[in-house]
């Protein structure tokens, strides 16, 4: 029975050294803090890659999102699920009052937040406050015209909702599958501008339905936000009602004929923000999270977002994408006296923000949405 | 003595039953006390109220919706029942036995891939500057839209059922007994006295059977109206769905789903009763 003497060599030195060096990585991960989740409730995109990745490593937090399909199935979901399910909610403006006043969703220190940063029109956006009480931030926003397939109609005839009409789309016009941005923009076509396309009396809302129904000669379908995108690169509509930027703007960087403008008539302006989910424990996290997302940096990625482009509420947000991408700053309007900037677009009364129907009750608004469809 | 029944059979027959009752009976009752819930700010709340009732019954906008489902659901079945026949004629009386199986086999191959998958895969090959508008374009011919229009829910349709009709048509075809044939040629039928007075008669079960399959199968169908049909006109599917997405009424969906589940029973029914009904 023999007896190897262990003894260090110079070799088995630099082997055990190199061994050691190469496995330090797995050791420190393995000692390392696993992240903490944030659940997130949003809109399909805002917790991918793009949007979450850096501040994910920055923070040593991982977003768990939760993504929904318009504001209903966001309060839904919130409805049915224990206080403190949800750190962070993206919303669509809109649904803020409602959040707020089924006590989903923390009050929130305006302090935190870079109010003097936002441009005058955004520092006191409707539903968000209370008095003096912040109840969400608003992070993004975007616009709502006429989108149209640029070989079947010019920009000059896209610049009125009357556009829908023209004969070169019949059967070709689709609709985003929801009630509130299509009958907001006839509503607009209607005249309906003070106080707002969506608080109309019952006569005015009588004159929509009537006009919305004139249209259904030239509609070729309805569709969800799959559908409207392949129908329009497809070519299959050539002009959709209750979409904007944010779905051609994507199209476009795959080199479609598409373009959206906010004609003569106004336009309609999404709005998404955050608030901090009620009886969240990580209360502190998610308000840096929105700090980030205000940032220029923030704002910069949000702009461009992969899933769908979002316009800058921020001064240093406009800033910031004319510097890092002046073509996307162009092709946006975030550009001081651009024709289609928003804040020109405000400033003429051209742009109104979506709403919840006023004197009407959202139901009254969806049946006769169903109604219309299957006139 | 009287012979002591058996537990033998009921054993067996209670997997059976446990299934039925957990995966239809109990879904099925849920669903219809669901129908006279309410929905108090976007959660279900139960009660024993008729206002969802009312409320879709009375909606112009249900009947149009439930009238195209119908129509739709019919014209589907007809179809792919005459499509389905000469092809179903050819396996059963001008195949062989192997040539058969391989085309049954190739028949069932379709249902080892996602329908969703097909169906955008049909989208790409319908769409308006699409592979078959390019060929047609070769010809001089269109280009034609096909997507969002009723034609697409139909080519939807068929990819969803032919495949069966074809298979349940085959199967009654091929077990007709071939005396009942020969018999009639013999006593002097012709080929069209023979196929109209001897075949379809004797495979009148397995045609009927096909042909409700295809009409349950597409009268609950979601995805061709959808992706393929634009919802324009919504179908009742569609519209549970349009339901449940505004203002979360699921009880009014389910009022949907029970009127869809009554049509189905009645068609089912009134098939059976024709499928065996005794020739006076």
């Amino acid at each position: 029975m023999s007896h190897s003497k262990p003894h260090l060599t110079r070799r088995s030195l630099l082997t055990g050294a190199a061994g050691l060096a190469l496995s330090a990585p797995m050791l420190g991960r393995a000692w390392a803090q696993e992240p903490t989740p944030i659940n997130m409730l949003a809109w399909y995109g805002h917790a991918e890659p793009d949007m979450v990745a850096e501040f994910e490593a920055e923070n040593n937090v991982k977003f768990v999102p939760k993504y929904y399909a318009g504001g209903d199935n966001m309060l839904a979901l919130i409805a049915q699920s224990p206080p403190g399910t949800y750190d962070v909610i993206l919303s669509d403006a809109e649904f803020v009052q409602q959040l707020n006043a089924a006590g989903y969703i923390e009050e929130m220190d305006a302090s935190l937040f870079p109010f003097d940063d936002f441009w005058p029109e955004y520092q006191n956006f409707p539903g968000h406050w209370t008095g003096d009480q912040l109840w969400s931030v608003m992070v993004r926003f975007g616009l709502l015209g006429v989108s149209y397939n640029t070989d079947a109609l010019s920009a000059k005839e896209a610049m009125s909702y009357n556009a829908f009409w023209n004969p070169k789309v019949t059967g070709k016009v689709g609709h985003f599958d929801w009630h509130l941005p299509s009958l907001g923009q006839l509503s607009l076509l209607n005249g309906n501008r003070a106080p707002s396309p969506f608080d109309i009396s019952e006569d005015m809302w009588d004159a929509l339905q009537e006009k919305t129904l004139s249209l259904k000669p030239q509609v070729g379908g309805y569709f969800d936000y799959g559908g409207t995108f392949s129908s329009l690169k497809n070519a299959d509509m050539l002009a959709m009602c209750g979409i904007g930027d944010w779905i051609t703007g994507v199209l476009q960087k795959d080199g479609a004929p598409v373009a959206s403008v906010i004609p003569e008539e106004g336009g309609i302006q999404w709005t998404e923000s955050y608030s901090i989910g009620k009886g969240s424990t990580k209360q502190e996290i998610v308000t840096k999270f929105i700090q980030y997302m205000l940032s220029p940096k923030g704002q910069v990625k949000s702009i461009q977002m992969a899933a769908y482009p979002g316009l800058s509420p921020t001064k240093s947000g406009w800033k910031a994408i004319q510097e890092a991408n002046p073509a996307e700053a162009e092709r946006s309007g975030l550009i001081d006296g651009h024709d289609q900037s928003p804040l020109k677009l405000l400033a003429e009364q051209r742009l109104f923000f979506r709403d919840i129907p006023r004197q009407q009750t959202l139901e009254d608004w969806n049946d006769f949405w169903s109604e219309y469809k299957t006139a | 003595m009287a012979k002591r029944p058996s537990v033998y059979p009921y054993v067996w027959r209670l997997p059976l039953l446990i299934w039925q009752g957990l995966f239809f009976i109990g879904p099925l009752c849920l669903m219809v006390a669901m129908s006279f819930w309410l929905v108090r700010n976007y959660r279900m709340e139960p009660d024993f109220v008729f206002k969802n009732w009312d409320r879709m019954l009375s909606r112009g906008f249900f009947w149009d919706a439930y009238w195209v489902t119908f129509l739709r659901a019919t014209l589907a079945a007809t179809l792919a029942s005459l499509l389905a026949f000469p092809a179903s004629f050819a396996l059963a009386f001008r195949t062989s036995e192997t040539v058969r199986r391989w085309a049954i086999f190739f028949l069932i191959v379709p249902f080892f891939t996602s329908y969703l998958v097909r169906i955008y895969a049909w989208q790409v090959l319908l769409a308006g500057n699409g592979p078959l508008n390019a060929i047609l374009g070769l010809v001089g011919l269109g280009p034609f839209t096909m997507l969002s229009t009723g034609f697409g829910a139909m080519v939807g349709y068929m990819t969803l059922v032919l495949p069966l009709v074809v298979i349940l048509q085959t199967f009654s075809l091929a077990a007709i007994d071939r005396n009942l044939i020969e018999a009639a040629r013999n006593l002097g039928a012709n080929p069209r006295a023979t196929l109209f007075q001897v075949i379809i008669p004797a495979a009148k079960v397995g045609l009927i059977i096909g042909f409700i399959f295809a009409f349950i199968l597409t009268f609950g169908e979601f995805v061709s109206p959808f992706y393929l049909g634009g919802s324009n006109p919504p179908t009742l599917s569609i519209l549970i769905v349009d339901t449940t997405k505004s203002g979360q009424q699921w009880p009014r969906a389910a009022v949907v789903a029970v009127i869809m589940i009554v049509t189905l029973f009645l068609a089912a029914f009134a098939a059976v009763a024709a499928a065996y009904r005794r020739r006076s």
